[in-house]
């Protein structure tokens, strides 16, 4: 059987894509494979010799005492982040559904923290932060919710809350924007329907907001995951993963292991790559479910 | 244009950048001298920057060669190298940290200054090892840098206080000057070189060994340091301070004394009403000389095709020339690389003399250790920041340092 003229039309659309994935995706990510089976040193990157170690690079890493650590505080950092970006992302997005003067000016306003770079927005995080002359602590006190300073980025305990703050301010845009879209996707003459049936504003909420917005929730939740646990930046620009280890994730942590010292190239491959599965995990699930949620809606 | 237009020029374009990329890596046959070199280096900063620029101008001049700078972050040098060395692009001359050069040199990448008939002759001892890899001079620098104890002369003065010579001065000293939202002392502890290269000057005087690190005298060094900060003379913050934010706190009056390098000078002459005065750093016992690691960049030639490397030669030749030594030393408050030109540096200009002579007894890092050295330097930077932030004794983190720098 020849192919057909559609057919061969599909390929011809679907090839760029194809090579571009191949060639950006595919090649490192093969090439991330392959360097975490091998003992990788700084001299493999000229003499190209890394002899295959196998399973090594991996088991050091999980006998590794910080790979529990990185895993927990990954596990903090996203479910924290997101939880709070969502839940403050999506009052906002409720807020400004209602029409008010001064709502565009103040919604734009709000995408600021999206729109600053990573590098000046922690930057200017780490002095806010700071414990003996941070803004932050000065206003704490001020409005007498603390007595003396909390100690954000030098006590082992308050860092990881302090880098999740930071994120949480980073990521309410994003939620409060695809939110916002999703609101204004609802018919207002199901509000209309509700309050004359006399429900309250809670209500109106509960019964038509939310089971509409799900779709919606469902892709940010998602994306905001996958976002989440890759996050470097943040980290590694307000305590760098310390004070002590108190803020290392496995992003941070694959940068130690390859560039910190050990120049364990190996090693910080072999985190990448479980980074990488944990996030197509996540991936996959999300797939599923919109593919599921599609499935429902044609029915 | 039509498509198949489109297609044809696409081809010639990638025909072309091959035949540019073959031309580029293909050693050229023509035997002429190179004409135009690549440097790369990490100052980025705008007085580092600019000194370099002008010793690279001069050695232009001088030799006729055209000299094509990169820059790019310290922290990016390494991983650049690397990249570099991989694809066969690495530049005909490049200035890195000292102990990094271990690591560069071990990839084979580089070439013995030997070959160049450069030679090491009036130089530190210190500075030529830390050139050094196994046997062979690699690296060699215009100006070397180290540590001292900066102090801010009123605050001193206010209080009758003299500038700290030994350990328990300087802990009185840092006490009595933590007062009126001011701390005493600054210093950086951050758990990357930075923090260790800080911490060696303790560590070291104390006769303490990189090669053991939970000895007595490696202890007793981390709890003096750990007691400042317990007792509040220098903030907790020296966790998440690099050494631009410890001068940031001094230039602002936040901290009364700091360990800093001789590179800050520059800045706080800038700084209007800022009265500074330099000492060695503290040594545990009087009369005992301070033991501070040489820091600086080495000037390294990779293999990148003997006339181009010939050409690199000829300039890094250029730059350790006496007159173009001092300038830049001078433009970037380094420490001439040379006694006899050290010496007579330190004599006319008094704010680098506790520089000059603590480089007379300052050590290698890498001397003992080679290329090891880094995997030690992170654990001892752990181990610090372990300490400090409370976590654990300096008993416990030191031998916990010892058994990670000693696994194979």
């Amino acid at each position: 059987m020849t192919l057909g003229t559609p057919r061969r039309a599909a390929w011809a659309f679907l090839l760029p894509a194809l090579v571009y994935v191949l060639l950006f995706f595919g090649y490192p990510l093969v090439n991330n494979i392959s360097m975490s089976l091998r003992e990788y040193s700084v001299r493999s990157f000229y003499t190209g010799e890394a002899p295959f170690a196998g399973l090594d690079n991996y088991a050091a890493v999980l006998g590794d005492p910080l790979f529990g650590t990185a895993v927990l505080n990954t596990a903090l950092f996203t479910i924290g982040s997101i939880f709070f970006q969502f839940t403050i992302g999506l009052a906002l997005a409720v807020f400004f559904s209602g029409r008010f003067p001064g709502s565009a000016l103040l919604r734009s306003l709000l995408l600021l923290p999206w729109l600053l770079p990573l590098v000046v927005s922690g930057a200017v995080w780490r002095w806010m932060l700071d414990q003996d002359h941070g803004v932050i602590n000065a206003a704490l006190r001020a409005v007498g919710l603390a007595d003396g300073p909390t100690p954000w980025l030098t006590d082992p305990g308050w860092a990881l809350p302090a880098v999740i703050i930071v994120n949480i301010w980073i990521g309410i845009p994003f939620n409060l924007v695809i939110l916002h879209g999703g609101l204004r996707a609802i018919p207002a003459s199901l509000y209309e329907a509700a309050a004359l049936d006399g429900a309250s504003a809670w209500q109106r909420f509960r019964h038509v907001t939310w089971p509409l917005l799900r779709p919606v929730t469902a892709v940010v939740l998602m994306l905001g995951l996958v976002y989440t646990i890759k996050v470097f930046d943040v980290i590694m620009v307000v305590t760098g993963g310390g004070p002590a280890n108190a803020t290392q994730t496995l992003t941070t942590w694959a940068y130690q292991l390859s560039f910190d010292g050990d120049f364990a190239f190996g090693q910080g491959a072999a985190v990448g790559n479980l980074l990488v599965l944990i996030a197509t995990v996540f991936g996959l699930l999300y797939l599923r479910s919109a593919r599921a949620a599609l499935r429902e809606e044609q029915r | 244009m039509s498509s198949a237009a489109l297609a044809r020029n696409l081809v010639i374009t990638g025909v072309t950048a091959s035949a540019l990329v073959l031309a580029g890596c293909g050693p050229s046959e023509s035997g002429q001298a190179a004409t135009e070199i690549t440097a790369l280096d990490y100052y980025a900063d705008q007085q580092g920057s600019k000194a370099w620029q002008q010793v690279l101008d001069t050695c232009a001049a001088e030799t006729g060669i055209k000299v094509n700078r990169q820059t790019v972050p310290t922290d990016q040098l390494l991983p650049k190298i690397l990249k570099d060395a991989s694809s066969r692009t690495l530049p005909d001359l490049l200035f890195a940290d000292n102990p990094s050069l271990q690591q560069i040199a071990s990839t084979g990448a580089l070439t013995p200054l030997t070959d160049y008939g450069i030679s090491t002759e009036g130089y530190y001892p210190g500075i030529v090892k830390a050139g050094t890899y196994q046997d062979k001079v690699y690296g060699l620098a215009p100006g070397v840098n180290g540590l001292a104890l900066i102090y801010n002369k009123d605050l001193l003065q206010q209080n009758g206080i003299e500038p700290p010579q030994t350990w328990e001065q300087l802990k009185a000293a840092a006490t009595a000057l933590t007062k009126d939202g001011k701390y005493g002392l600054a210093f950086s502890a951050l758990a990357t070189e930075e923090g260790t290269w800080q911490f060696l000057p303790f560590f070291w005087s104390n006769g303490a060994d990189l090669a053991k690190l939970d000895s007595p005298q490696a202890v007793e060094a981390m709890r003096f340091v750990s007691d400042l900060v317990t007792a509040g003379s220098a903030s907790k913050s020296v966790l998440n301070w690099n050494q631009n934010d410890v001068a940031d706190q001094f230039v602002t009056g936040n901290a009364a004394m700091m360990v800093n390098g001789s590179w800050n000078l520059a800045r706080l002459d800038e700084t209007a009403g800022l009265n500074y005065g330099v000492v060695p750093i503290p040594t545990p016992r009087p009369g005992v000389a301070p033991a501070v690691a040489l820091g600086g960049e080495v000037g390294a030639i990779p293999a990148t095709g003997a006339e181009r490397q010939q050409a690199a030669a000829k300039v890094l030749g250029c730059i350790l020339n006496e007159p173009n030594m001092v300038a830049w030393d001078k433009a970037h408050a380094y420490v001439p690389s040379k006694v006899e030109t050290a010496k007579k540096f330190g004599q006319e200009n008094p704010a680098m003399q506790p520089f000059v002579t603590e480089v007379e007894t300052a050590r290698a890092r890498t001397a003992e250790l080679g290329e090891r050295y880094s995997t030690v330097s992170q654990a001892l930077g752990a181990a610090l920041q372990s300490v400090l932030a409370g976590q654990q004794s300096p008993e416990d983190a030191l031998r916990a340092a010892q058994e990670q720098a000693g696994r194979p």
